[in-house]
């Protein structure tokens, strides 16, 4: 096949879509390969849309977006083994249109968009899996697919194929994976009726809550849950590093059901039907782990490139904005009449530098490994919480003050005044700017 | 307290939808010999979510994919020995997500 497009797109996820779209969107030809029945079975995701990200590519997505519940409430909770301390944040700022975040079904949602992208204009193939880049020396100008014919020539090839960036690595623009950089998250989705959610988090129709979690529910590993809430399901999960699952015996389901036996949690999912059940990796290495972006031919968007802000749980929307960046740094190539070089292409990196992805990313820069040497975090200091609230609430005829000096005893007792004035400090580093 | 007995993954796996590629595995075990004599740990059997590793009584580590949701898992917690041939299934199939 001799055929040659301005752009081949790999992978119909967030990044991909976004690169597609913009890229058609402007005139460009495009190909996108997703090697999935639909596009969107091979994503995972919590998931939550931010609406800024998309808007920016598809203004009027709310028109016909399949969205699951505008969220109005934001809890986040500390786990300890039987209990749980936390904090609430519920607005009817977030109840007023323009509404800022929803839970989606990735499945539906990535179809829609995948629409969208077809609308405009690109050409999308899928099961097709692409199985490596063609080369010409250093210059990528197109790929290999395990379909029939399946050399297709391309002057710029987006790479949007996921958080294991397969085909990066295999033309050698970036090494394996470490384990320390990446997190896996396994969950589950779980029907109820959808009067039997909204009396359950006391929301109205449409209306949605987000859960997240940390503490005793990652097992001592570094990591988080979370649960949110679309129309008619529960989405649950837990994502800790690879590099602390390594070190450790429990398995990834056996710590979902841990965390579903919890008892602030079980009730919540009581009685449901177990529809699915899925893992993904999560690039979580932040600024650090970012590989190369760009070369002869090639850019990377979205889990590929490591684009994920872990602390915020933010990914989906830095996909879409890579990939809308990426997109339109081909197209203003494009128009200049210049070629896709390695030099030109730079631009995409520093638009990337520009927009809130890497400014994000270098503010927690320090993050992931204060986190990776400090697993005090997960397991201590949960249990502490959890024993101070305890101490508190309890009326047991113990006085105030009493309670409060056994509190702080306990706190000494397990790090050290030294040790929780550094902890402070530590945490103050991994969160505050550079 | 407890009174949820933890469910096997092939109950969770059952309620997943998969197009098996029959006899075309898409993740092979370069040298079994190496997993069983020279990998003390054999984390694959313990952080893959789908359990598609195995350790048998001798020590062998037996893989069997058709339950595998290509997380990556396997193939970055084995980075002492890099001991798996891993590549995506052939377009079409494996998991097919029905949420995601």
């Amino acid at each position: 096949m001799a055929e040659k497009f301005d752009v081949i797109v790999v992978g119909a996820g967030m990044a991909g879509n976004a690169a597609a779209y913009t890229c058609a969107k402007a005139g460009l030809s495009v190909l996108q390969l997703e090697r999935g029945e639909t596009p969107g079975s091979k994503n995972v995701q919590g998931a939550i849309l931010y609406a800024d990200a998309i808007e920016k590519i598809i203004p009027d997505f709310r028109d016909d977006a399949p969205l699951e519940r505008h969220l109005i409430e934001q809890r986040v909770w500390i786990l300890d083994d039987d209990s749980c301390v936390g904090s609430t944040y519920r607005s009817e700022e977030f109840n007023r249109r323009p509404y800022n975040r929803y839970t989606i079904i990735r499945a539906h949602f990535d179809q829609w968009f995948s629409k969208k992208v077809q609308h405009a204009g690109a050409m999308v193939i899928c099961e097709a899996t692409v199985e490596e880049l063609l080369l010409d020396g250093k210059r990528v100008i197109g790929v290999r697919t395990d379909r029939k014919g399946g050399e297709i020539h391309a002057d710029c090839v987006i790479l949007a194929d996921g958080a294991n960036s397969v085909l990066a690595r295999k033309a050698g623009f970036r090494p394996e994976l470490d384990p320390k950089d990446m997190a896996l998250a396994v969950k589950e989705i779980h029907f109820l009726p959808q009067e039997t959610i909204e009396s359950r988090f006391s929301i109205g129709e449409d209306e949605g809550v987000v859960i997240e979690m940390a503490g005793k529910v990652t097992a001592g590993m570094m990591g988080t849950a979370f649960l949110y809430t679309n129309k008619e399901s529960i989405t649950l999960g837990v994502g800790c590093m690879l590099s602390d699952f390594k070190r450790q015996t429990v398995t990834p389901y056996e710590l979902l059901d841990r965390m579903k036996r919890h008892p602030a949690i079980a009730p919540l999912i009581e009685g449901s039907d177990m529809k699915e059940y899925a893992a993904h990796l999560i690039p979580e290495g932040g600024y650090d782990a970012v590989p190369q972006v760009y070369g002869d031919g090639w850019l990377i968007a979205g889990d590929a490139g490591q684009f994920v802000n872990g602390l915020h749980r933010e990914g989906s929307n830095l996909a879409m904005t890579t990939g809308m960046l990426a997109a339109q740094t081909v197209i203003e190539l494009k128009a200049a009449g210049k070629a896709c070089t390695a030099p030109n292409l730079s631009a995409y990196k520093a638009k990337l530098d520009d927009s809130f992805v890497m400014k994000d990313l270098k503010k927690y820069r320090r993050a992931p490994a204060i986190f990776h040497k400090n697993p005090q975090f997960f397991t201590t200091y949960p249990e502490l919480l959890s024993k101070a609230a305890q101490t508190l609430i309890r009326v047991d005829g113990v006085d105030k003050r009493t309670k409060e000096r056994q509190i702080r005893q306990t706190f000494v007792a397990r790090r050290s005044w030294w040790g929780l004035i550094s902890d402070a400090f530590k945490f103050w580093r991994a969160v505050e700017s550079k | 307290m407890e009174t949820h007995a933890t469910q096997k993954v092939e109950e969770k796996l059952f309620q997943n939808r998969y197009r098996v590629d029959a006899g075309r595995p898409h993740i092979r075990i370069k040298d079994a010999e190496l997993c069983t004599h020279q990998c003390s740990q054999k984390q694959c059997t313990v952080c893959c979510p789908a359990g598609c590793y195995t350790q048998e009584g001798n020590g062998k580590v037996v893989l069997i994919t058709d339950g595998c949701m290509e997380c990556g898992t396997c193939r970055i917690v084995c980075d002492e020995h890099r001991n798996l041939d891993w590549e995506w299934p052939r377009g079409g199939f494996g998991i097919l997500f029905k949420f995601g």
